[in-house]
């Protein structure tokens, strides 16, 4: 093969190759969330005034269930007892935005927002807050327990070791527009 | 190429007729030298094919073929759905440059007497092939409901209606209700996704086989086989497909390329013929649009069907239109029994073929023409002329093929 | 041969246009530029204002609008409506079978319209309403006669009267005269008109102007390789005599 031939078969290869990248971009791109979907999961604002101490709330954000949990003293003091018991208790993997990386996993110290998703296979954790139930064993101060493959998750929402979840849940990013105004899915303090 | 590499393809050689396949269909695959620009169109359909695939599979991903919905999904596609847009302008162009390519092919084959023996077959699995098409295009035309999807396919539907005693049932039994509702969008859709691209696909892969088989035709309209090398025993007007008309192709894909995206980014209605105005208006089943016209590519056709005015024979105008309209199409198939020329190619064929097919040609733009205008009394009178003109092209060429002067064929093919 | 293929080329390259709404009439020339942004915003402000209340534009988003040039917080105060969000859907406030109830017919989505009728006819249309006492809504329009729609802009345009000239063998000419001036002078209604028809045109393919710029590209690269496709085509095609 001539140089001429063998520069142009190699030029033509890498333009054609160019132009094949260039028309897989825009199937790509269509299989993105289109913009229904985006409008679907805007961001959500929640009113969470009525919410009692102990109470659980449960919102739709991006069809995914986000629980709203407004903890009480006793709650929050099972935190600390529990770390040795949980497998990432200082939340060092990256399941939470930078302002929940803290003891409680929260923005205020008494709300916990996070997804009711369970980090294993996907399934809706309940929340058990009864003490010492017959089924979850004595030592049980209250928390998550996902039915479908038993993992079990503290108060913040932080996941035990020794069961099949490998993370702690996620907390959606979210945000306060007012003291009793909350946001999920958007950091910024303007209305939707 | 690499030890490695080759060791690789030994592998699967050893187990996949890898090599030999593409030997014997690209890299030995012996094709006549002197193609000219009429050769590129069965590559190009090809490659509409594979865009109509492509695309066709993304538009499923967000269409949803339910009456009440149909409409609002194909803008969700073209507004909602990044790139949808894109995707729907090349599937809805795509249809209409099938069209352009497939009958420029088709003409090709006419030109140049490709029907002739021993490509018969190889020409009726092209028929069937466009019989296909035209089934493709016209359940795809319904998938928007919008105006024209649905009056358009109530007017094809009752052609069904006009056949003698089943005609009724046949018709219902085709929609499955008893008029054109949710039911028959529903199912031409499942035609138009799985059965028909299904058929098509198997159809392409068959004419290629069956050109391999008979080797392609040329400009000459000569054997390049009854010459071959003495030393080599290759046909000594041939050259290897690759690279030589690999290369070509290519370069004549990106000069349609030039045209399809041109059409899909500058003109993607192509001034309402590709993708008609009233269509645009969500199907109402109460309300024609005032003026009906099918696409381009059916109009010379629908002109046929309209051209029909008198009962004769004992059978009524409305069945005459739609017998003839079928006809238009399936005489195709008859080609190759009449044509009784000695040669194959225009280039030696006589005054009479010559004129012959430029008048077919004339009568087919024509009629096309007339297709997509309201008729009136001196377009139906015009409509009768050409349709005359488009079938004595058929019925009398057994005759003037015979009677016409040709000239010798050469030996060799010429450039 | 040469003639046969010269048909051809015309066929494939020069496109005729049928006529959009099937109608003998005379339609203007809409005086729009689809690439002036502020033209379409003011034609969206007009849009909300007027059209929305009865018909909707129910496959276009508000969020969409940012194309154009607008703003999140100018799309919060001047474009949606009430209790609706940047990503909705533009629907109507009014219900179908009330507008069916109103107008004998419900009002035709806006989404595609500019497609179906064209900039033209929408352009002429906005223009040609006169009054007609022996309608329900006490109006006409002369390129849509007994059209169910009133003339909503009465108060900008005010109100024109229909002048029958006869031009002897049956024929007749048709022209409209403004008997009471509305608002504004006759010029800067139509430019209202054209600002609210070239938003219309926005609306009917908002994607026009993007798919309109990557064509350019597109284009520019396949030359470049029609070129380059050429000279290895003719490279290989040496060895061929």
């Amino acid at each position: 093969m001539n140089s001429r031939r063998r520069f142009l078969v190699v030029t033509t290869s890498l333009a054609g190759g160019a132009a094949c990248a260039g028309i897989a971009t825009p199937f790509l791109l269509s299989m993105m969330p289109s913009e229904r979907a985006k409008a679907a999961g805007a961001p959500v604002e929640v009113d969470i005034s009525k919410l009692e101490p102990g109470m659980l709330l449960m919102v739709e954000w991006r069809g995914r269930v986000v629980w709203i949990l407004r903890r009480t003293e006793e709650m929050l003091g099972t935190l600390k007892k529990l770390e040795d018991q949980l497998a990432d208790p200082a939340s060092d993997k990256d399941q939470q935005p930078t302002y929940a990386k803290n003891e409680t996993r929260s923005i205020k110290p008494e709300i916990l927002v996070v997804e009711g998703v369970c980090t294993h296979l996907g399934c809706s954790p309940v929340f058990r807050k009864d003490i010492a139930p017959a089924d979850l064993g004595a030592d049980w101060l209250g928390g998550f327990f996902c039915p479908c493959h038993g993992s079990k998750f503290d108060l913040a929402g932080r996941v035990y070791k020794s069961v099949p979840a490998p993370t702690n849940l996620a907390v959606p990013p979210h945000t306060y527009l007012s003291d009793n105004q909350l946001i999920i899915g958007s950091e910024s303090k303007e209305s939707v | 190429m690499s030890k490695q590499q080759n060791s690789v393809i030994q592998w699967f050689d050893d187990r996949f007729p890898l090599l030999s396949t593409w030997r014997a269909h690209l890299s030995e695959y012996y094709a006549p030298k002197n193609f000219n620009f009429w050769y590129y169109f069965g590559s190009l359909a090809v490659l509409v094919l594979v865009n109509q695939l492509i695309t066709g599979i993304f538009l499923t991903m967000s269409y949803k073929p339910d009456a009440s919905m149909a409409f609002a999904s194909v803008e969700y596609i073209m507004r909602d759905v990044d790139y949808g847009w894109l995707i729907r302008y090349m599937h809805s162009t795509g249809a209409s440059m099938f069209f352009v390519v497939v009958y420029l092919h088709m003409f090709r084959g006419m030109m140049y007497g490709s029907y002739r023996k021993p490509r018969e077959l190889l020409w009726l699995i092209g028929m069937f092939i466009f019989f296909i098409l035209m089934s493709l295009a016209f359940t795809g035309y319904i998938l928007p409901w919008g105006q024209m999807s649905y009056w358009g396919a109530q007017v094809i539907v009752s052609m069904f209606g006009a056949i003698p005693y089943i005609g009724d049932t046949l018709s219902q039994m085709i929609l499955g209700d008893f008029t054109l509702s949710d039911a028959a969008l529903n199912r031409f859709f499942a035609y138009h996704v799985v059965t028909l691209p299904l058929l098509l696909l198997v159809l392409v892969f068959v004419h290629i086989v069956a050109l391999h088989e008979v080797g392609s035709n040329n400009p000459d309209g000569i054997e390049i086989k009854s010459n071959l090398d003495s030393k080599t025993g290759t046909p000594v007007d041939g050259i290897p497909f690759h690279p030589y008309y690999s290369v070509k192709d290519i370069f004549g894909v990106v000069a349609f390329l030039i045209v399809f995206c041109g059409i899909i980014f500058f003109a993607p209605e192509f001034g309402g013929y590709f993708l008609e105005y009233n269509n645009f208006i969500p199907a109402n089943t109460l309300q024609t649009p005032d003026h009906i016209a099918p696409v381009w590519y059916f109009t010379p056709y629908y002109s046929m069907l309209r051209a029909v005015t008198v009962n004769f024979l004992g059978i009524d105008a409305k069945l005459w239109g739609v017998i003839l309209m079928a006809m238009a199409v399936v005489i195709f198939c008859f080609l190759p029994w009449l044509d009784r020329s000695p040669v194959k190619s225009i280039r030696y064929k006589g005054p009479y073929f010559k004129f012959a097919l430029t008048l077919f040609v004339i009568s087919f733009f024509v009629l096309g023409w007339l297709g997509t205008k309201a008729p009136t009394p001196l377009y139906t009178l015009l409509a009768q002329i050409f349709t005359v003109i488009y079938f004595a092209f058929f019925l009398l060429m057994p005759w003037y093929s015979k009677i016409d002067k040709t000239k010798p064929e050469p030996k060799r093919v010429t450039k | 041969m040469t003639l046969i293929r010269s048909f051809l080329i015309i066929f494939l390259f020069f496109p005729i246009g049928i006529n959009a709404a099937g109608v003998e009439v005379q339609l203007d020339k809409a005086p729009i530029d689809t690439r002036d942004n502020d033209s379409i915003k003011r034609g969206a402000q007009s849009f909300v204002h007027y059209c929305l209340t009865c018909h909707g534009a129910s496959f276009m988003r508000y969020n969409r609008h940012q194309d154009v040039g607008f703003t999140n917080q100018e799309l919060l105060d001047n474009i949606i409506q009430t209790g609706q969000k940047v990503g909705d859907l533009m629907v109507s406030a009014m219900k179908k079978n009330e507008a069916e109830g109103w107008f004998g017919v419900a009002p035709p989505d806006l989404s595609v319209i500019a497609r179906s009728r064209g900039a033209d006819w929408l352009y002429t249309y906005l223009r040609s309403f006169y009054r007609d006492e022996t309608t329900a809504t006490g109006w006409n329009n002369l390129i849509f006669d007994k059209v169910a729609m009133p003339h909503v802009f009465y108060e900008l345009q005010g109100q024109q009267i229909l002048k029958v000239k006869s031009l002897g063998d049956g024929k007749e000419s048709k022209t409209l005269e403004l008997a009471v001036p509305g608002s504004i002078p006759k010029a800067e209604y139509d430019k209202f008109v054209a600002d609210l028809v070239n938003y219309m045109v926005y609306l009917g393919e908002p994607h026009a102007a993007h798919r309109v710029d990557l064509g350019i590209k597109v284009m520019l690269f396949l030359f470049a390789m029609l070129g380059l496709t050429y000279l290895l085509y003719k490279e290989y095609w040496r060895d061929i005599h």
